[in-house]
């Protein structure tokens, strides 16, 4: 059983999805999603628990060694990964049921849960695989449940937010495939780590490189880096708020994973920074989308679309920790990734219930909620804080790894920047507090209550995390160090 | 109770407090009970460990490792100990005004008052207590984040604006400049820690040690040096009670002290006064003192007044680091207790004006002395410490700045010194003397139904305006304190 564990990994939220697609009823349905995301956390901790112990855990789909076989392969970053992608889900799971029900039609919900194990098991299976034509399928399985979990809400834009985003992703899935296809016919094989060793000898020649472009491209796409960006303001925007919320806390974070993975694993440090402006190019494209999108973030009626701008932003810092190409800033890169997904799930999870509660998520419709619902709003302001980066929250951690990686690297001017986009932060953050404590209700917010505990408490465990993490770094960054080290260490 | 539970007890006890208050806001009585007697617990607990730092003893503690071996730890020496007794012993007696105030004026939203009040104390202690700049940085956001609702209790659009230049000022300059500086003292010397004679010695040369101490006197925006220091004049739409000890004692004192310990503990005196880059850092405070005082005389809001005089009270301390001699830093530290009990003292007679009077401005204030005799001669009393004339405590901080000056052998520095004691004298003493001597303006007889404040303002004014005096007395403790701290 316990060395079976990576396929079950994958194989049970698949499971749960075609159980969910046949389900008369919604609640059904989520019962069964609810099922399938509490069990995935304990495999995914008993996944890095032996990663911790014995190190790197190779599993032979169907028994076919690799390189001809499938193989997974889970080391400390990938198990890291499929920790925070399943504990998310976990967590977002109980506050689902509520907000599913008031914001999608009765007839899709099951279709929902559906999609969203779906997504779930792309997801996973994209970290967990060691084969660069599978990390393909499961990218596609993941995007298209995507597509859908952005159409099935009420709001008609969502409609075209999906369409847009489906032919950017389908964009970046041809790159990346273009990007395999180059290296294979290069190398002979799709084992990630095949490919790797095959690389070393033939060395970082033309073709080679143009591969790296057309994945980091493809990559990008799906990650939303600046300017790649543009699907995801109107997906986050329009989507469910539950689909918002679990996008937000993992689809964006593997796609860092894929990236990591590939100019870590794949080519190497020395052939991405040796003669490449790879790492010019994403410091450029990292600061642009701090400051960038921060500053159109400050400019957002919909807090929905500011956070969505935010998480741009927030997403710029993540790159950067890579690009800045030594293990302080990668450990900086890494645990934002952990951090940004809490917190801007727990922000996201916040405009959720004000959602379920008044029907919108206008700045203006927010005028005094601070009062009328005063935990949901105490999570804003914590995951806000951690957005900004007070010391005391998550936030803060990432950024101090930034900050010193890039001073350690002799870039004042990076850490100057660093801290300076984070008073952006303030400025945006800054806008929807002084709305929900200073003004007066109107509307429906002037009844408006918490929102019920089964979304609520999920929201203050996450809002808790932004705490917890700021000052127990155990599982953040000492992992994430733990995991630059490795990747900084080249292909094994 | 062993050193390092009771350091934790400081931080744990004003922090359990404000839950207890939050909990009890439906009974008003039982609430500012619990305030009151959470301050008195909390004053013991400093008393004891001031009676084991005199002992000659540095208790500590620490808590957790949360970033590159840098841990969340506390330690107690004179300079911290100073702080934490003058922040925690003035908490009392502006808990005792704060009751006056708030009921008198029906404040509303007493109980959020109270909660961020604690918290806002429990940030004092760990930043007075910290061991590394990594902590003193964490309870100074803190420290910031927690009185923004202070500032904004009033919740008009005036008291917003203040709050959003509040927060913005404070946050900008801790975030952009206090921050990197502290990683880069990391980076640098590769310790955070406060340690005797500085680490940055032999580790930075010239040009570093410059930026470097420009990112630290600006960064710790709450020391209020120009021209950051706007914040201040703004954060007065704040209840008085606010203003006299987050703005006249806490938080801005929180700045100071910060900047003492950063030259003190991570520069070296030494050190800063041999790389010649203490200059420039002396120069801006003396221009902030003298600049200050003038702006404080065109001002008729009694409040603005005083906070302009606060920030260049606040600069005395940056003179006393700057110097970066023995005796100044002894000034500087003896100053942080002396202005404490005479600014204060100010602040709550200015409370206490507003409560009874409903004045605000200097100008109508004439003739108002001889109904309110006993507010204005404690107004006269904290404005004698301010400008250092005996019998007052004020003299002695000021006796030792200027010879931490001659012994840096800053003559002009001594002059800034003389000159800001002349313009104190004028803009703050004509305010009791007008209130006492001169004639109500016609339009405005002195209705008779003011009297004074009430009882519990009165008593804390009472209290502070004495203190101010024991001080002359006894400036024994105070002294001492600031001569331990152990330079080299």
């Amino acid at each position: 059983m316990m060395q079976h564990l990576p396929a079950l990994q994958v194989v049970l939220p698949l499971l749960g999805a075609v159980f969910c697609a046949f389900m008369p009823r919604g609640a059904w349905a989520g019962a069964i999603a609810l099922a399938v995301s509490w069990i995935m956390p304990v495999i995914s901790g008993l996944l890095l628990a032996q990663v911790l112990q014995t190190g790197v855990i190779s599993y032979h789909v169907g028994g076919w060694p690799p390189p001809m076989g499938i193989e997974y392969r889970v080391d400390i970053l990938s198990a890291f990964i499929l920790m925070l992608v399943s504990v998310m889900g976990a967590i977002l799971m109980p506050y689902a049921r509520l907000s599913v029900a008031k914001e999608i039609s009765a007839r899709n919900q099951p279709y929902f849960y559906c999609m969203y194990l779906l997504c779930m098991t792309g997801l996973l299976g994209i970290t967990i695989t060691g084969d660069a034509f599978n990390v393909f399928v499961f990218l596609e399985v993941s995007s298209l449940s995507t597509y859908v979990l952005i159409a099935l809400g009420r709001d008609r834009r969502g409609l075209l937010a999906a369409y847009q985003y489906l032919v950017i992703g389908s964009i970046g899935a041809t790159l990346y495939v273009i990007g395999i296809g180059l290296l294979y016919s290069i190398t002979g094989t799709l084992n990630l780590v095949d490919i790797a060793s095959k690389l070393q000898t033939i060395g970082a020649t033309a073709p080679v490189l143009i591969a790296l472009g057309f994945l980091i491209t493809g990559i990008s796409l799906k990650l939303a880096l600046f300017p790649l960006h543009v699907w995801l303001p109107n997906a986050y925007t329009y989507a469910p708020s539950v689909a918002t919320i679990f996008l937000a806390g993992t689809a964006t974070k593997v796609a860092v994973y894929l990236l990591l993975r590939i100019i870590f694993t794949v080519y190497g440090v020395g052939t991405t920074s040796d003669g490449t402006p790879l790492s010019d190019i994403f410091i450029v494209l990292s600061v642009l989308a701090m400051f960038g999108a921060s500053i159109v973030a400050c400019f957002q009626d919909n807090v929905k679309r500011m956070l969505a701008y935010s998480s741009v932003a927030q997403i710029g810092y993540i790159t950067l920790g890579i690009a800045i190409l030594n293990k302080t800033g990668l450990t900086g890169g890494i645990s934002h990734l952990f951090n940004h997904a809490i917190m801007k799930a727990a922000l996201f999870m916040v405009i959720g219930g004000i959602f379920y509660r008044i029907g919108s998520a206008n700045i203006a419709n927010l005028a005094g909620i601070g009062r009328r619902m005063p935990l949901t709003m105490a999570a804003f302001v914590v995951a806000g804080l951690s957005i900004i980066g007070a010391p005391g929250t998550a936030g803060f951690i990432s950024k101090w790894y930034l900050v010193s990686g890039a001073m350690e690297k002799g870039w004042w001017w990076l850490g100057l920047l660093i801290v300076a986009s984070s008073v952006l932060s303030v400025v945006y953050i800054g806008r929807v507090v002084e709305a929900a404590y200073f003004q007066t209700p109107n509307g429906e917010a002037e009844k408006a209550t918490d929102m019920p505990a089964s979304m609520l408490l999920p929201t203050l465990v996450l809002a808790a995390a932004c705490i917890w993490f700021g000052f127990d770094t155990r599982l953040t960054a000492d992992i994430a160090a733990q995991a630059a080290s490795y990747l900084l260490g080249g292909a094994q | 109770m062993s050193s390092s539970g009771l350091i934790i007890s400081a931080l744990a006890l004003p922090a359990f407090g404000a839950c207890l208050i939050a909990l009890t806001r439906r009974s008003p009585n039982v609430r500012e009970g619990i305030t009151l007697i959470t301050g008195a617990a909390l004053l013991f607990v400093v008393v004891q460990l001031f009676l084991a730092v005199s002992a000659g003893e540095r208790p500590e503690a620490s808590l957790i490792t949360v970033v590159q071996g840098i841990d969340i730890a506390f330690a107690v020496e004179p300079l911290g100990m100073l702080f934490a007794l003058v922040a925690s012993g003035l908490w009392i007696v502006n808990s005792i005004y704060s009751i006056g105030y708030m009921r008198g004026n029906d404040e509303p939203r007493q109980t959020q008052f109270y909660v961020c009040f604690a918290i806002a104390i429990a940030s004092t202690m760990g930043i007075a207590f910290s061991k590394n700049l990594f902590t003193l940085f964490l309870f100074y956001e803190l420290l910031t984040l927690s009185t923004y609702p202070l500032v904004t209790h009033k919740g008009d659009e005036n008291a917003r604006r203040g709050g959003r230049i509040y927060l913005l000022i404070l946050l900008s300059t801790s975030m952009l400049l206090l921050l990197p500086a502290i990683i880069a003292t990391w980076a640098i010397s590769g310790t955070v820690e406060f340690s005797v004679g500085g680490i940055l010695a032999g580790k930075a040369d010239g040009a570093v040690v410059g930026i470097l101490l420009a990112l630290y006197a600006f960064g710790i925006g709450k020391a209020a040096l120009m021209p950051v220091h706007s914040w201040l004049p703004n954060a007065m739409v704040a209840p008085t009670p606010v203003s006299a000890l987050l703005h006249a004692v806490a938080v801005v004192k929180a700045g100071v002290f910060s900047i003492l310990k950063v030259v003190v503990y991570i520069f070296g005196i030494d050190f800063l006064s041999s790389s010649g880059q203490n200059q420039w850092l002396l120069y801006i405070a003396g221009a902030t003192v003298i600049l200050s005082s003038l702006i404080a005389m065109t001002k008729d809001n009694l409040k603005a007044r005083l906070a302009y005089s606060t920030v260049s009270q606040l600069s005395y301390i940056v003179l006393g680091a700057a110097l970066a001699t023995s005796l100044g830093i002894v000034g500087g530290t003896m100053h942080i207790a002396m202005h404490a009990a005479g600014k204060i003292t100010l602040f709550f007679c200015a409370g206490a004006i507003y409560t009874a009077a409903h004045k605000t401005e200097i100008s109508d204030l004439s003739g108002l002395g001889r109904v309110m005799p006993f507010t204005f001669a404690a107004f006269f009393i904290g404005a004698l410490s301010i400008i250092g004339l005996p019998p007052t405590g004020g003299l002695w901080s000021k006796w030792y700045l200027a010879l931490g000056a001659l012994e840096a052998d800053q003559v002009i520095i001594v002059a800034v010194l003389m000159l800001s004691s002349l313009l104190n004298i004028a803009y703050l003493l004509p305010i009791p003397l007008k209130a006492f001597f001169g004639t109500p303006k016609k339009k405005q007889k002195t209705s008779p139904e003011i009297k004074e404040a009430p009882l519990a303002c009165l008593i804390a004014i009472g209290i502070t305006s004495l203190l101010c005096v024991v001080l002359f007395f006894f400036p024994g403790p105070v002294y001492d304190l600031a001569s331990m701290i152990k330079l080299r």
